[in-house]
């Protein structure tokens, strides 16, 4: 379905994987690192003056570095947020009061959720992104990569990128997916098995009938993950799921792109879920794969829940379930840090399945983790040294991104 | 073992159909695209040659290509690119080229482009004795980069091919690159991606004197005396040549000059 996509985007009829083709981008999106990069090169590139291609096709979301004192940090924003003006940017979800992200009526959070969550994804379109991660969108059954900013300022320009169309490898998962298992497990188990350069170059397509069962956010954390194997994009296939998510949140009209029944793959693999256990990724990389009963004994000096891959609600749902069935109190530091605002009400407000009508966010007190923070990206790439939940020196640290 | 792989339609792909050819000459029919402005023109990559000259026991050199000037489609051009080599492992990531607390420098803005070089390797672990650059230093005795498979994996932040770029790298030769990072290497002209066949990490030694000749696809250790074939750049060095994507589609009349 990839080669559908870019087909439908570069108006050819047909393509293969190996063909370099200039696509039409249908959104652009970055953020506070890079934004401000992606602004210096449009402008150098293509004048002081110049406008973007097309103010509704660019997101413009602060993320990244945001709760922090550090100045370049807090003039990236800014810098972002002159553009959007000077452009008349439709969508730049703004943050003016860093001490109370409740203050900013705009601000979402990690970009990666937050065009998930306003609509921004849509079915047969191609999205790229300053952002590794930027191919979550693929669970959308859209074709959705990074890009840096030169490619970025490029885009901004002309609305057109050029790509090499993709060989696909195709992921068939099949059964019933256990409760004790989620879609992370899953992505864990697929780059163990083919390691962190596995997918380089080619599409990641996810279908099967446990596909087929995983919800919205599930598919979002599965597709997340294809860059750490290398992969250029990840994608699932639309079907009622998408459909149902997409209601109330677009009104733009999209058209799915599906695969043919005798399309080509590079490779098949065919996974039986319900022969899989709970894994870990450990140091120091995302396909140092590992059974989690096999690690019960490594000492964890804190837990970090958050970012764009375990950041959001129904990763804190999942959360809460655990620590409830545990009964038990959190041993070491907890770090609670929803991915978006939406998030974060949501830990508030939704009840927990079997837990008697509580919030994630009362399961979590009770259990004596710290208190939901601010959304953004927070600790999960570092960030300024201020950052909430920063590891400041040598640490084990279970962190639910990758 | 719960997955296994199993190929009914396997569709094979001959090794030159995977090149990395991004940016191959467009035809005459191309579509133009038009922005309102046009801005000033770009220095090719090869004249940035002063952190090469500056060391003192090997004299490094850049020739400039005779094809720099000319029209896209010209022959491979004739450089070559001489230093000391520094040898990494495999699975490079972008974090250890530049770590995210270094991410808020803006690579368009002079000033913090030249304090992005002076960061650039320095999330390599200890286990590297030899640093990249030397502490307050802001280019590195290394023009060469050896490196062994997926260099560059991780993040898409095009501020890793431009620390290294700023720090005075010309080259890196690994046996294989993590996708986004090549591309921007490509986009931003900062260093050639060059690809060799052997594992070279495994044979060369930091410190070792090195020779790239681009044109014949050729990397020659003085210090071991061994050669070694590499992958053509193919219709990457154009635009590497030119400076970038940018310049190499004013060139190429994609865009107008």
């Amino acid at each position: 379905m990839t080669e559908k996509i870019f087909a439908r985007a570069s108006e050819r009829t047909k393509l293969s994987p190996g063909e370099n083709v200039w696509v039409n981008v249908d959104v652009l999106m970055t953020h506070d690192v890079c934004g401000p990069g992606v602004i210096g090169v449009f402008k150098k590139e293509f004048g002081d003056d110049a406008k973007v291609w097309d103010r509704e096709k660019v997101v413009i979301i602060p993320d990244h570095y945001i709760f922090t004192s550090d100045e370049r940090a807090n003039r990236n924003v800014d810098i972002i947020r002159d553009f959007s003006n000077e452009q008349n940017i439709k969508y730049f979800y703004d943050i003016t009061d860093r001490s109370n992200f409740k203050a900013n009526p705009d601000y979402k959070g990690v970009c990666h959720i937050a065009l998930a969550q306003e609509g921004h994804c849509r079915p047969g379109e191609i999205l790229v992104g300053t952002d590794s991660h930027t191919c979550t969108a693929g669970a959308f059954g859209q074709f959705a990569t990074g890009i840096g900013n030169t490619d970025a300022g490029f885009v901004l320009g002309t609305g057109k990128i050029l790509l090499k169309v993709p060989p696909t490898i195709r992921f068939v998962l099949d059964g019933e997916m256990p409760d004790y298992l989620l879609a992370k497990d899953l992505i864990l188990q697929i780059i163990g098995e083919i390691s962190v350069s596995g997918a380089t170059y080619k599409a990641m397509e996810f279908v099967g009938t446990t596909i087929e069962s995983l919800s919205m956010e599930e598919r979002m954390t599965l597709c997340n993950m294809a860059i750490e194997a290398g992969g250029k994009n990840g994608i699932v296939p639309a079907d009622a799921t998408t459909f149902k998510y997409l209601e109330g949140k677009t009104t733009m009209s999209y058209e799915p792109v599906y695969s043919d029944a005798q399309a080509g793959y590079v490779a098949e693999y065919r996974i039986d879920v319900t022969k899989l256990e709970p894994l870990v990724a450990k140091p120091n990389s995302p396909d140092n794969r590992g059974l989690a009963r096999e690690c019960k004994d490594v000492k964890l000096d804190r837990v970090y829940i958050g970012s764009c891959t375990g950041g959001k609600t129904e990763d804190f749902l999942a959360a809460a379930r655990v620590l409830l069935a545990s009964g038990d109190k959190v041993k070491v530091p907890t770090y609670i840090v929803p991915a978006t605002q939406k998030v974060w009400m949501d830990l508030y407000t939704l009840p927990v399945p079997g837990s008697g009508g509580k919030t994630c966010s009362q399961i979590f007190e009770q259990a004596g983790c710290n208190s939901p923070n601010s959304p953004s990206c927070g600790a999960c790439m570092g960030g300024p040294l201020d950052t909430y939940a920063r590891m400041n020196e040598p640490q084990a640290s279970l962190l639910v991104n990758y | 073992m719960a997955a296994t792989a199993s190929l009914p339609n396997p569709t094979t792909f001959s090794s030159s159909s995977l090149t990395r050819r991004h940016h191959r000459q467009p035809s005459p029919s191309t579509t133009t695209f038009t922005p309102t402005k046009q801005p000033s023109s770009f220095k090719p990559l090869i004249s940035l040659s002063p952190t090469l000259i500056r060391h003192a026991s090997v004299i490094p050199y850049v020739t400039n290509p005779t094809s720099s000037s000319s029209s896209p489609s010209s022959s491979p051009p004739a450089t070559s690119f001489h230093g000391h080599c520094y040898v990494v492992r495999d699975n490079i990531d972008t974090d250890q080229i530049i770590p995210a607390e270094y991410l808020t420098l803006v690579p368009s803005k002079p000033d913090e482009y030249k304090k992005l070089g002076s960061y650039a390797l320095i999330g390599l672990p200890e286990s590297y004795t030899t640093r990249f650059i030397e502490p307050g230093q802001y280019s590195t005795k290394y023009p060469i980069i050896i490196a062994g498979d997926n260099f560059g994996c991780g993040s898409s932040r095009e501020h890793a091919p431009v620390a290294l770029g700023a720090a005075g790298v010309v080259a890196v030769v690994a046996e294989s690159y993590a996708r986004i990072f090549f591309r921007n290497s490509v986009a931003t002209g900062e260093i050639y991606p060059l690809e060799s066949e052997v594992r070279v990490c495994d044979e060369c030694r930091t410190g070792d004197v090195v020779t790239i000749e681009l044109g014949e696809s050729r990397l020659v250790n003085h210090t071991t005396g061994k050669e070694y074939k590499l992958k053509p750049i193919g219709d990457a060095g154009p635009v590497i040549e030119a400076g970038g994507i940018f310049a190499y589609a004013r060139k190429a009349g994609m865009i107008p000059a």
